[in-house]
This record gives C-alpha cells, sequence and structure tokens, in this order.
C-alpha cells in the first residue's frame, strides 16, 4: 500500500475481479457515468425541486436518490484519498505537466478546458450510455456490441484530439 | 447465502463503499488518477491505460463467461447498441477525456488525489450530466433511434463460438503486451 504504483497488469486483474464480484454480488454491472448523471440530477433537485428533476424523461427512468450509486461514488473518492495518502503521494495540482508544456501554465485556461471537457465528456457518456468503465470494461468484457463500438469510437476522437491540442510544444519552441 | 443482494439494502449500500473503496485503490495505484499518464495514451508516450483495461477486459470477461456458463450469474447486462448515439457519444466522450484529461471515474478518483482542475471538471460533468437531460427527448427521437440494434452480443451477431473469441483475445493481448515490454524496455 506504500508502494505509489503497482504493475498495470496486477491493477488490470484487480478490476476485472472486481467485476466478477459486482456482477456477481449485487447483479450490476461496474460503471461510473450513470453513478455521476444520477449524482448530477440529486444535486439538480436540490436546486429546483425533486417534482421538476422526476418530471424530466431522462431521469424519470432513473429516479436519482441517494443509494448504492451514490456510496459506489463516494467510496471511490475516499478509496483514491487512501491510497494516496499512505503512499505520500497526495498533492494539489493545478496545472499538469502535459498541458504546461502544449497550453502553458495558465491555471484559468486549464480550469475553462477541464470544465468544458468535463461537460462535454458526460453529455457524451449518457449519449453513448456508458463510459470507460460502463462500456469500455464493463461492456467489452461481456463481449457487447455496444461496448467496442464505444471504444473504438472513443480511441479515434481522443487520438484526433490529442493530435491537436498537443501539437505545439511551448517550453521547447 | 442468496445472491445477489438487493441495492437498496444495507447490505447492497455497505457493498457499495466496499467495491467504490477498492475500485478507487486500484485507480490511484493503477496511475490512472493522474492527468499525463492518461493523455499519453492517445499521444502513444504511455500504454498504462491500455494494459490496465485490457488485462481487466480479459480477466473480468473469461471469469464472468465461467460463471454465466456455470450458471452463478442471472443475466449479462447488455447496454443497448444504438450505433449513431454510441459513435458520436463515444466521439465526444473521446473529445472530453483529451481536453479533461480523465474519464468520469479516474476524475472522481483524481479530485482525491489533490487534482484541482479534476474536481472543476467533476462540475462541468455534472453540467453535462443536466444537460443531457435537457435534451434527452430531442437526442432519443433523433440520434438513439438510428442503427438501434438493441442488445446484441458478439457471439450471436457473429455466430462466433464465445471461447474462441476469448482464445484470440488472450493471444493477442499476450503479443501486443510483449512487444510494448519490448519496446518500452529499448526507450
Amino acid at each position: 500500500m506504500k508502494n505509489p504504483s503497482w504493475s498495470p497488469y496486477l491493477v488490470g486483474a484487480g478490476i476485472g475481479i472486481l467485476s466478477w464480484l459486482v456482477f456477481l454480488v449485487v447483479n450490476k454491472p461496474l460503471g461510473m457515468s450513470t453513478e455521476v448523471s444520477k449524482f448530477s440530477g440529486w444535486l439538480a433537485g436540490l436546486f429546483v425541486g425533486m417534482d421538476a428533476v422526476t418530471e424530466n424523461a431522462y431521469w424519470a427512468g432513473k429516479t436519482p436518490k441517494f443509494g448504492y450509486s451514490t456510496v459506489f461514488l463516494l467510496a471511490t473518492i475516499v478509496g483514491a484519498f487512501l491510497s494516496a495518502k499512505w503512499s505520500g503521494t497526495f498533492r494539489w495540482e493545478k496545472v499538469p505537466q502535459v498541458w504546461s508544456e502544449h497550453r502553458g501554465p495558465g491555471v484559468m485556461g486549464r480550469m475553462m478546458a477541464a470544465f468544458w471537457g468535463g461537460a462535454i465528456l458526460l453529455y457524451g457518456a449518457r449519449m453513448a450510455g456508458g463510459c470507460t468503465s460502463g462500456h469500455g470494461i464493463s461492456g467489452t468484457l461481456q463481449l457487447a456490441v455496444s461496448g467496442w463500438v464505444f471504444f473504438a469510437a472513443m480511441f479515434a476522437a481522443g487520438i484526433g484530439t490529442a493530435a491537436v491540442l498537443f501539437r505545439k510544444s511551448k517550453t521547447q519552441s | 447465502m442468496n445472491l445477489p443482494f438487493s441495492t437498496s439494502s444495507t447490505a447492497g449500500l455497505i457493498l457499495a463503499a466496499v467495491f467504490g473503496l477498492l475500485f478507487g485503490i486500484l485507480l490511484n495505484k493503477g496511475r490512472v488518477t493522474d492527468y499525463n499518464v492518461i493523455v499519453n495514451l492517445f499521444r502513444f508516450r504511455d500504454w498504462t491505460v491500455l494494459k490496465i483495461m485490457l488485462t481487466a477486459i480479459l480477466v473480468g470477461g473469461i471469469g464472468v463467461f465461467v460463471m454465466m456458463s456455470a450458471g452463478w450469474l442471472p443475466e449479462y447486462h447488455i447496454k443497448d447498441t444504438n450505433l449513431l448515439g454510441l459513435i458520436l457519444g463515444g466521439a465526444l466522450f473521446g473529445i472530453g477525456m483529451v481536453v479533461y484529461g480523465y474519464c468520469p471515474g479516474t476524475g472522481v478518483a483524481a479530485i482525491a488525489t489533490g487534482s484541482l482542475h479534476a474536481l472543476v471538471g467533476f462540475v462541468g460533468m455534472l453540467l453535462g450530466g443536466v444537460a443531457y437531460a435537457l435534451s434527452y427527448s430531442w437526442v432519443k427521437a433523433n440520434i438513439l433511434s438510428v442503427g438501434a440494434l438493441g442488445k446484441i452480443r458478439i457471439p450471436e451477431a457473429t455466430s462466433i463460438p464465445e471461447v474462441l473469441i476469448w482464445i484470440v483475445l488472450a493471444v493477442g493481448a499476450f503479443f501486443l503486451f510483449r512487444f510494448l515490454e519490448k519496446s518500452s524496455a529499448r526507450v
């Protein structure tokens, strides 16, 4: 636990075994974006009232409320926090290295990009019906056609975006 | 013991906490709570994410296949194949993943390691969730309906035996991993 990183093969096997347990014990796939989406519905409910939220055609079928999903999301945060604390790798980060090297060290620029990137990310995840865990791992491992199509579309767009976003170097040129 | 537990029971909530804790620890130890590790996958400079995902798919998939064959699992959880929605949504997701630098799971976990931009992006994700809910009726009618093939699996769609698919994937991953380890050893 003190070691800051484990072999990626060990971690992958761990996630695979975790997915067995989740299927076996609670009859659910391992996923995260549904959880985040429900959380956004739950938060929206605090502002506009839960009646207004459940009137919405999308959330009507998902009933955002505090439950398994919320606990799973919060526990993921606690798990990552403990792991980082044990290994002493916890540190405040405003602008990560690769971003700084190519897009500059400005904090505002990085925060704007993170915000809009996050918005596009979850919008896309909901349109596709899942994310890296729901489609990329849980879907693909069940050999769902949807999981593999998502995987391919995600990689293609990601590679293209990285090529444009990180084309120029601000430190070397 | 009667499996599965209901997710709304107290036992279900305790299990959610245990599973979430393990997931968070694994994501952090796998270094995928690090922005640089994730974006460097899409720049072909760091294969950590690919190694984790392929191993998780193989270990998870073969295990689920065995448990399914043994009759231990009540059902598969297959998401709908709506081709246009998957391709458009997957593409938006890929763009978002590189700009934000995380996916939903790793972004949530990264907040807990001190990444402030991951936290800002999480607020963005909540906005994205609300925006999707508000546009859902239109998306459902105009996008999700295109190429809607239902809940299909590769073995049924292609008539290739499932055992064969797993053998091909496992052998393919073995050679890919060996190649990646050899080429990174040379650098």
